[in-house]
């Protein structure tokens, strides 16, 4: 704390004004009218906002690398001290802008997506609560500051998951969300017992720098690693536990678009990144993440061609994206990872909140076979859904490009075959994008009895601006082939160690742009033809489908899987000791007591007959008798 | 005092031991069979004096004041009980018309 400059000391406030919007809007829950929740609500998300932004820029011209901001002493027992504090560094600030810039948007789009709803001053006190959350974990100075934001978003998530808890089977994936993201909690919490049990301490700083001590490939490391990297596989989605997020699209669009698009599933992201010290002394850990990664981004991507739901295809888009991020966090490139989140958070926040500008105007519709031909009912849903497309499909020079391109880079740099399954997914990602905007904005209108219109400015605007930043949001880190200096990788240096991989030669950057350019522009071709010109509409659910088809359509019966393996063996398990144990066991051994005593009671109540000289010799005959036994003794 | 207690030292202490078992034994026998609530209470009074007899008796025969302080606190004690115990007899008899032990059979559980 000493000898920082003042202004990042004020840096605690950030998280504070959507505490505050949280609490006003929680305790005045009725009191608010028209909006005013909304309005509360942004408000203090763009406070927020701004506050950041001013940090950033003091931090770049203070040329500062990282602020701890101690709040108060947390827990002190003996040797342990865990301090409340905050780290303000350029990963976490970087982090802090997503979450507040992005949140902003999201919050004043859905003053108008929700403000028909009956609790929508509950939405939006829970959306600040989230945001208070996320930027606790963010920001946290220690892995247990990080652990409470962590399990806030968490729960943030179930109760925005449910919003609309009258519907059972929302409640049911809002449960699911819940309890996956439970089990990769256990794992998170193991590896945070492990690292204080390791380094005798959770703050970063000292952890890393104790770490440092240790040889590549130490089992203790790997072993925290491993259990680390569970929580951030409940957390970012990711195999095996990552259909909660598809089904967590249960939520409001504006939900999905927040929490499980832009920021909470990037958590895990964002926490190997913080650890990367740890994790570049882990070799094993790093392969496990690529294989995970590689195969969560192609398995969603796979998918994600057969979804009809226009949510569920974007939600398995996100694993997919999501896959990506952590094969460029095996390949030890964590600033490529950050930037990957930076810029999928720009065009999937879009693409969802344009997801719910459909859905708004279609009354609620979700199917894209019902849809069609919105191109030219909804102009400025079109023209932003379109830039996000191009964007998540890697097109030059829009951000996905930047971002993806250079993961597709480290994966040829580590090996081919990473990259040749990479671009594999990242084609299919093509197709499915483009599959989903042909079916909804081009060709004739399917639904009959339906007016779509252009929503509301409260709507467009923020899908005017995350069109601005999804188009643009490359030029953060252009790579030196365009005569960048990759700006944000080298922002990123002072907080993550990127294991240093050489530089490949621009020729053979230009072969890998053009080739991956080509398969795109044929996919994009296939899709129209497909789509477009054949107008071949996905068939209804009665008609049967080929074996493959089915298969994907199903979800690789990955649901049905995990109930046939944990489900229904725990529910059989549960059945028996209800119906056996339970019911057969305890409850009459229970109940046995009871009535013992109530037997045993009837029995001695008969002495008291209220007969007093009865009363007066037993009482005589019991001091005989003690006097005899003592006696006797 | 001196000349009390060689007084009561003419007499052998088993003639007291006796004299206070019978006494005990009768007011014990009172106290189980007679029915009459006052009766009672008599009983138990002669229960208690034959014990302080007893403990006046070691008293002397040991020489240590003690026994016959115990023996006036024991009367005060008594004395408290008569009045409670008269009393409960007085609302007895106004609320069962009566002083008969038994007729308090109600007073159960």
């Amino acid at each position: 704390m000493v000898g920082t400059p003042t202004f990042i000391n004020l840096a605690w406030l950030v998280p504070v004004f959507p505490l505050l919007g949280f609490l006003i809007i929680g305790f005045s829950d009725k009191g608010l009218k028209n909006n005013m929740a909304g309005i509360i609500g942004s408000l203090a998300i763009l406070l927020s906002f701004l506050f950041t932004v001013i940090l950033f820029f003091v931090m770049k011209s203070s040329g500062q690398e990282s602020a701890t901001i101690s709040m108060f002493n947390w827990i002190a027992i003996g040797s342990m001290n865990i301090p409340f504090a905050f780290l303000i560094d350029h990963l976490s600030i970087t982090m802090m802008l997503i979450i507040t810039g992005v949140g902003t948007l999201i919050h004043v789009y859905s003053i108008g997506y929700m403000h028909d709803d009956e609790r929508v001053n509950s939405f939006f006190a829970q959306m600040n609560l989230f945001t208070f959350s996320m930027l606790l974990l963010v920001m946290g100075a220690n892995y247990l500051v990080l652990f409470i934001g962590w399990e806030g978003v968490g729960l943030c998530s179930y109760l925005l998951i449910g919003f609309w808890f009258k519907n059972p089977e929302y409640n049911y994936a809002a449960r699911k969300a819940f309890i996956m993201n439970r089990i990769g909690d256990l794992g998170f919490i193991l590896g945070i017992i492990l690292v204080f049990f390791t380094f005798k301490t959770v703050t970063f700083s000292e952890v890393f720098a104790q770490a440092a001590a240790f040889p590549v490939g130490t089992a203790v490391i790997t072993t925290i690693t491993i259990l680390l990297l569970v929580g951030a596989v409940g957390k970012s989605a990711q195999i095996p536990l990552f259909t909660w997020l598809p089904d967590a699209m249960a939520g409001p669009t504006p939900v999905s678009a927040l929490i499980h698009a832009a920021t909470m599933v990037t958590a895990g992201i964002y926490m190997i990144a913080r650890s990367s010290v740890l994790y570049n002394l882990a070799p094993i850990t790093l392969n496990i993440i690529i294989v995970i990664g590689l195969a969560t981004a192609l398995m969603a991507a796979i998918i994600g061609l057969k979804q009809n739901d226009i949510k569920k295809v974007l939600a398995y888009s996100t694993v997919s994206q999501l896959g990506y991020m952590f094969l460029a966090l095996g390949l030890g490139a964590y600033s490529t990872a950050v930037f990957h989140v930076t810029t999928h958070a720009f065009f999937k926040a879009l693409l969802f909140l344009g997801a719910g500008s459909v859905i708004h105007a279609m009354g609620g519709e979700q199917d894209i076979r019902k849809m069609g031909g919105l191109k030219g009912k909804m102009p400025i849903t079109y023209w932003t859904f379109l830039a996000a497309t191009l964007a998540i499909s890697g097109i030059p020079p829009f951000s996905g490009f930047f971002s993806k391109d250079l993961i597709l880079n480290k994966a040829f740099e580590h090996n081919i075959i990473l990259y040749i399954l990479a671009l594999g997914g990242a084609l299919i990602t093509c197709f499915y994008m483009f599959r989903l905007l042909y079916l909804v904005f081009f060709g004739k209108q399917r639904l009959a009895n339906s007016h779509p219109h252009e929503s509301p400015s409260f709507m467009t605007i923020p899908l005017i601006v995350l069109a601005v930043l999804s188009v643009f949001g490359g030029f953060l880190n252009v790579p030196s082939l365009f005569g960048g200096n990759s700006n944000f990788s080298s922002f990123l240096q002072s907080a993550t160690t990127s294991l240093s991989i050489e530089e490949m030669s621009h020729s053979t950057e230009i072969l890998l742009i053009f080739i991956s350019l080509a398969l795109l522009g044929f996919v994009i071709f296939l899709a129209y033809r497909t789509f477009v010109t054949k107008t071949s509409i996905p068939k209804d659910d009665s008609v049967p489908m080929p074996s493959f088809g089915k298969v994907v359509y199903n979800k690789f019966y990955i649901d049905e899987i995990y109930a046939a393996l944990f489900e229904k063996p725990l529910g059989f398990l549960s059945d028996f000791f209800f119906n056996k144990v339970e019911n057969t066991v305890l409850d009459p051994a229970v109940d046995g007591i009871g009535t013992l005593t109530a037997r045993f009671g009837t029995l001695v109540r008969k002495l008291q007959q209220g007969n007093m000289s009865f009363y007066l010799f037993t009482m005589v005959a019991g001091i005989l008798l003690f006097i005899i036994f003592i006696l006797i003794i | 005092m001196k000349e009390i207690s060689s007084v009561i030292q003419l007499i052998p202490l088993e003639y007291y031991l006796v004299l206070s078992g019978t006494l005990f034994s009768i007011g014990l026998m009172g106290v189980l069979f007679r029915r009459n609530i006052i009766a009672i209470l008599m009983c138990i009074e002669l229960m208690f004096n034959s014990v302080n007899l007893l403990l006046t008796a070691f008293s002397a025969y040991h020489s240590d004041p003690a026994g016959q302080v115990f023996v006036f606190f024991i009367m005060i004690v008594a004395a408290a009980e008569v009045a409670v115990g008269l009393s409960i007899v007085v609302m007895m008899k106004r609320n069962v018309e009566s002083v008969d032990i038994n007729l308090l059979n109600r007073l159960k559980w």
